[in-house]
């Protein structure tokens, strides 16, 4: 399974992280071989094996589909960087270009 | 005993961060200390009508658990200048003893290292040898201990983050049961993993630390609803008739011998006290890297993505759209490992490669638990393992990522299995600490404690020559 620039580029894309040309390189190299080295995984048997997420603990607990409120120590707007009439001020969603990319 | 007040206790700490020299012309495992607000919080713990259980302790905290006056940065300069809102649960229990916050502490960035080389404050300093890394990810939190700056600091767990950096600098690491301890305020890394440990000048310090932040929190679900023991009664409890796994896998051919003639000397000490001690095998031991690399990566591309500069900390503005904004901000504002990391997690979790990696990794994991489930159910109580196959190593010394994340080999297992474990100083080679480290049950660290206590004092002075 070994990786190439194109699925680099492709995940990176995918975890909104921009790669130069000079790290791409590097990147597969040292993906690859990481990948190698998990491939014993796939000489286990575990057709009978039953998975779970975390191991160990107790089954979660059922509980009110409320909790208590923590304490927050500085205001919300202490807290944004940028606000106005009392909204916050985010960076503008997409450009003409991000709509036409995405089409 | 009254001890030393809070005020002197405080004011001993700082002088000794000045003696060590513990900022970044030093040890550099201070990013972050206020000498007058803590000076003011140790007052006012003195002026309790009773005296607090942990006055006399003031204690350093990991960087990537929140705390209100002083930066949580995880070292990263994606979170540079953040400052909490909300305290995380450890440390409000910890202020509640009566300890006060003396300095956040460096760490790998986002906790993903072994030695931490990874921080974007540049890395820390080995106390007992100045050339050598203190281990990871957190290096600052032992550091911190190992320097004398405090007795006890919290560290976080995800693959002996705590138990690997404490047998380099030559002091206690605690990881608590997954569960034991809130991680409301502990910044996610792998959920199903992570877990806040105690970094301990000795076992007394760790198990009181330990003692003081576990138990059931509302603001974490998967904290236990369990009654916490107290862990330094634990002191007082005889080896007899205890029975010491050792596993064949975590003694292997490779291992430095040096390294496996401390830990026969530690196992022969407990022999001592009256334990047993019995060859046990957790056939699944190897597999275990190979597994902590794909399930804890896949976990940290998910919970990192909400770095994506308009919630948190860094943004890098541009005129060129949201997306390029997400894109800029995270590449500049994530250093090198966790950059690998997250797209390495993202391989392993895409369309095509979930089953043959993430799910394949579960499975194996489970295989993983079970090895530990049959040792204990086979009348183990407690198992005993080197913390690290060797002791620290120099700055520099390891450039390729998977060398350094078989630093984790002995472990992680504990982590993908979630049961709890100790590192304690076991003796010296070259002049470097070397960590023995013992493991019981779920939710046993009483049982931890008590092999721990017993072997500290078996060993005596022996453990740091």
């Amino acid at each position: 399974m070994a990786v190439t620039r194109d699925d680099v580029a492709h995940i990176a894309g995918l975890a909104r992280l921009a790669i130069s040309d000079d790290r791409m390189t590097e990147l597969v190299e040292q993906l690859n071989t990481i990948l190698g080295h998990m491939e014993v995984l796939q000489q286990v048997d575990t057709r009978h094996v039953e998975t779970t997420a975390q191991e160990g603990n107790e089954a979660l607990p059922m509980r009110p589909d409320a909790g208590p409120r923590f304490e927050m120590h500085r205001t919300l707007e202490e807290m944004a960087p940028d606000m106005r009439d009392g909204f916050f001020l985010v960076p503008r969603l997409a450009t003409h270009e991000d709509v036409s990319d995405a089409s | 005993m009254t001890g030393p007040t809070a005020v002197d206790a405080v004011t001993a700490s700082f002088a000794r961060m000045e003696t060590v020299r513990a900022g970044a012309d030093g040890l550099n495992c201070v990013l972050w200390s206020d000498r007058e607000r803590a000076l003011a919080q140790a007052r006012a713990v003195d002026a309790r009508a009773e005296r607090a259980p942990l006055a006399g302790y003031p204690v350093a905290v990991k960087d990537n658990i929140a705390t209100l006056e002083l930066p949580t940065t995880c070292a990263s300069r994606i979170l540079e200048g953040y400052v909490s809102p909300y305290e995380a649960t450890v440390v409000s229990r910890l202020r509640a003893a009566g300890s006060v916050v003396v300095c956040k502490t460096n760490c790998d960035e986002f906790a993903m290292g072994s030695s931490n080389e990874n921080s974007a404050y540049g890395p820390v300093r080995n106390p007992v040898d100045c050339t050598r890394v203190p281990g990871g990810s957190s290096g600052g939190s032992a550091a911190a201990v190992a320097a004398g700056i405090v007795r006890i600091a919290l560290g976080s767990e995800t693959g002996g983050s705590v138990r690997q950096p404490a047998a380099f600098c030559g002091v206690v690491g605690v990881k608590p049961t997954y569960g034991r301890v809130s991680r409301f305020g502990l910044v996610a890394f792998a959920s199903s993993l992570d877990q806040v440990g105690v970094v301990g000048r000795t076992v007394d310090d760790a198990a009181l630390g330990t003692e003081v932040i576990a138990g059931r929190d509302p603001y974490d679900s998967t904290s236990a609803d369990r009654p916490v023991p107290r862990y330094r009664d634990a002191a007082s409890q005889p080896m007899r008739g205890i029975i010491v796994g050792r596993p064949a896998e975590y003694f292997p051919p490779s291992l430095d011998p040096r390294v496996a003639a401390l830990c026969d000397r530690a196992l022969d000490a407990l022999r001592a006290q009256g334990a047993q001690v019995r060859d046990i095998s957790l056939p699944h031991t190897d597999l275990a890297i190979p597994v902590y690399y794909i399930v804890a990566p896949a976990e940290a591309s998910s919970n990192l993505a909400r770095f994506d500069g308009v919630r948190y900390g860094l943004r890098v503005t541009g005129d060129d759209g949201l997306r390029a904004m997400y894109e800029r901000t995270r590449s500049r504002g994530f250093g090198p490992e966790v950059t690998r990391r997250i797209l390495l997690g993202t391989y392993v979790l895409s369309a095509g490669y979930y089953d043959a990696y993430y799910k394949k990794a579960q499975e194996v994991r489970a295989c993983i638990t079970d090895d530990f489930r049959r040792a204990f159910a086979s009348g183990v109580d407690v198992i005993f393992t080197p913390t690290t196959p060797s002791p620290a190593f120099e700055l520099g010394a390891k450039s390729d990522p998977y060398e350094m994340y078989l630093s984790d080999i002995f472990t992680c297992t504990g982590n993908l299995a979630g049961v709890p474990a100790i590192s304690i100083p076991i003796g010296r080679v070259g002049g470097l600490p070397v960590g023995g480290q013992l493991i019981t049950r779920h939710f046993d660290e009483a049982g931890m404690f008590a092999a721990a206590y017993a072997l500290e004092h078996a060993l005596g002075d022996e453990a740091h020559r």
